[in-house]
């Protein structure tokens, strides 16, 4: 009944927008920024690429570059997503602005942007076709190896997938690594912790909060670009990418703020959201529904066991949410 | 490290307390440059002239009277959301699940229309439902606020992932109840009965949820202002250690705040369900709980000043909603200039707290 070989790239395509966005928040949180924003940021840079792609496939017509259309949506999306970090900094950062409304803002914001630009695009560029649909950039998203679907059932389950889902396990090891081994990870983390410490330590508690912050926004908005051009083959739809930013946030906690660690439970949370489509349920659709809670009943489990247990490095960054201003003591 | 011998270009201070009527002269002018952007960008956008563009968004809030009451039940709802958030944020203790407990609120008013239509009188019937949307909500929100109080668990996260297991739970019950079997949704409840449904009062469906938000504001700002477990919480806000000190009992503050917060919003989705709706789906909440933490936040707080930041986020939905039907917009168009507002009231709190000193007009450094 169960079948692993289908069930698992399944779970992993899932699973790499929420390892995205989780790492991103990841990094951002570590700086003592809980970026709330992430959903919101997530949906701009999927439109951004989105428009990207539009746009070069418009205007290239017959001359379509693989190598372009990669790269186009690429940085239109890492664009994107650098602004929404800039403005979430600016706030809270140099205007030291409660982070929790001005991350709510930029998820209002930023889901709106999303839908608006998705849903009028086609209108507002003035072009004839009936519904953003990027087939070709997306094909270009997809490719995988040549030999990859000779390999039998270890191709299937590690190499069938598109070039970014390498990326982002890639981006989850480097900001391990970096977070844990790194003098840069050790300053950012003191940031994290108690900027007034570090501040005092000269370390710039500014320039560590801006760039992390706005690095995280990046690789979240990757996840938005996966989600489009990967797994949804191109087609935007309107709030299809539903509350997965909200799960990448769950994700964060489940994983006690480590990208590495991130991999698989992204995986595990992947698994988790659609596994009801595999659990024989008879006739019965409702109960369906309930296990699309578990991915959540089981972040707050985990939050609640690292609260009890009380080990010194399980716990969130100790700054997290609040604002640092030096001559406030 | 930082060896630079030149003064920073830009010092900032903190202020000293501003008179309120210089306070709200600094967020109408961040309101007003926020409102001339949005203009700008709906000019783009439609190609109509900026006054067009409020003209019509004007239009679309205030044109008919069904419109104003549609606004002021819009205003209600999402101000008694705000209006339950308020006691809670007071204490820092950051409720992000508002959402999920008017959900629950929602489903256990729901629940006792399906289940318990037509069997008992009207009038006990509706005293069950109120009862139940409080409990539940109360509940909702009981849960993270005993575990914060306890063992000190993280309420922004825990509260946020309430939302989803709400949601979650409300979808499993409306493929339970849907009618007609296969649609996927519940249709409006006691349709032909109207039992549990909230009465028409002076001719207005929607003057009943107006009273209420208006009387839960007032006793909220007396609450908050005048009583004793205003005062509590409020020192429980600035600081546990000093409320520990005085003799007050933070965990059993924290409890009491959020099951008052709770209820609030339980009774929120009770005027949803049997006031306005009369039906249930999974985002009947529609997105308030979040929106209400900045309509509170906006006011400091304070319930009375809520009215006007909800009014002013409302009038900007609706507004934003005519000018998309008209031009054929997408109706997300709201979310961007709601979005544009809240990052210019947000930054206008910067500066009604702190100085800007540049390099030439001399800041005190140490």
């Amino acid at each position: 009944m169960f079948n692993f070989v289908t069930f698992f790239p399944r779970a992993v395509v899932q699973s790499v927008p929420l390892l995205l966005g989780c790492t991103g928040e990841t990094i951002s949180e570590k700086s003592g920024n809980l970026n709330l924003g992430i959903p919101g940021v997530m949906y701009v840079g999927a439109i951004s690429g989105v428009i990207g792609a539009f746009l070069y496939e418009q205007k290239s017509g017959a001359n379509f570059n693989n190598f372009l259309a990669v790269l186009i949506p690429t940085l239109a999306c890492l664009l994107g997503s650098l602004l929404m970090g800039l403005l979430y900094c600016f706030l809270t950062v140099s205007l030291r602005a409660n982070q929790n409304v001005t991350g709510l803002a930029m998820t209002t914001f930023g889901v709106g942007f999303g839908n608006f630009f998705g849903g009028s695009l086609i209108k507002l560029t003035g072009s004839d076709v009936p519904s953003i649909a990027l087939s070709s950039t997306s094909l270009a998203f997809t490719k995988t190896l040549p030999f990859a679907s000779k390999a039998g059932v270890i191709g299937k389950l590690f190499l069938s997938y598109g070039f970014l889902t390498y990326v982002a396990i890639a981006i989850a090891i480097i900001a391990s690594y970096v977070l844990k081994r790194t003098r840069t990870g050790l300053e950012l983390r003191a940031v994290g912790e108690n900027p007034a410490t570090a501040d005092a330590a000269g370390i710039n508690t500014t320039k560590y909060k801006y760039f992390s912050v706005c690095i995280g926004c990046m690789v979240a908005g990757l996840g938005g670009l996966y989600y489009v051009m990967d797994y949804a083959n191109g087609v935007w739809s309107n709030d299809a990418f539903g509350d997965r930013g909200w799960l990448a946030i769950a994700l964060v906690i489940f994983t006690i703020w480590r990208p590495n660690l991130a991999i698989f439970a992204s995986m595990l949370f992947g698994g988790l959201y659609i596994l009801y489509l595999y659990i024989p349920t008879g006739t019965d659709l409702a109960v369906k529904e309930l296990y699309k809670m578990l991915p959540y009943v089981v972040t707050i489990l985990v939050l609640i066991a690292i609260s009890l247990r009380d080990k010194k490095e399980n716990q969130p960054p100790a700054s997290l949410g609040l604002p640092y201003f030096r001559e406030e003591r | 490290m930082n060896s630079k011998k030149k003064e920073p270009l830009i010092h900032i201070t903190k202020r000293k307390a501003l008179t309120w009527k210089q306070e709200w002269l600094v967020r109408l002018a961040g309101i007003l440059i926020a409102l001339i952007l949005c203009a700008v960008i709906t000019t783009f956008t439609t190609h109509l002239n900026p006054f067009g563009v409020y003209a019509a968004m004007f239009k679309g809030s205030f044109g008919s009277p069904r419109k104003i009451w549609v606004l002021g039940k819009e205003l209600a709802i999402l101000l008694m959301v705000s209006v339950a958030l308020a006691p809670a944020f007071r204490m820092k203790f950051w409720n992000l699940g508002a959402e999920g407990q008017v959900t629950v609120g929602t489903l256990a008013t729901a629940a006792c229309m399906i289940l318990l239509g037509d069997k008992i009188p009207n009038g006990v019937l509706i005293l069950i439902m109120l009862i139940a949307a409080i409990v539940a909500g109360a509940l909702w929100a009981f849960i993270p606020a005993l575990f914060k109080a306890k063992w000190n668990t993280n309420e922004t996260l825990f509260t946020l992932m309430m939302n989803y297991v709400a949601t979650q739970l409300t979808a499993y019950y409306i493929i339970k109840w849907e009618s007609p079997k296969g649609s996927g949704n519940v249709g409006i409840i006691n349709a032909h009965t109207e039992a549990g449904w909230l009465p028409t009062l002076a001719g207005q469906k929607y003057f009943l949820i107006t009273i209420v938000a208006a009387i839960v504001t007032v006793v909220m700002f007396i609450y908050l202002k005048y009583s004793k477990h205003g005062y509590e919480l409020t020192v429980v806000g600035e600081s546990q250690q000093t409320a520990r000190y005085v003799g007050i009992k933070v965990d059993r503050v924290i409890i009491r705040t959020l099951l008052l917060s709770g209820a609030i919003c339980g009774l929120t989705g009770w005027l949803l369900v049997a006031g306005s709706d009369h039906t249930i789906t999974t985002s009947l909440a529609g997105g308030r709980g979040f929106l209400g933490v900045m309509v509170a936040w906006l006011a400091h707080f304070n319930p009375i000043a809520m009215v006007l930041s909800g009014l002013l986020l409302v009038f900007m939905s609706r507004g934003a909603g005519e000018i998309s039907t008209t031009y054929g917009l997408n109706p997300s168009y709201g979310d961007i200039l709601t979005g544009i507002i809240l990052f210019f009231v947000i930054a206008s709190e910067f500066f009604i707290n702190y100085q800007l000193h540049f390099r030439s007009s001399k800041g005190k450094e140490e």
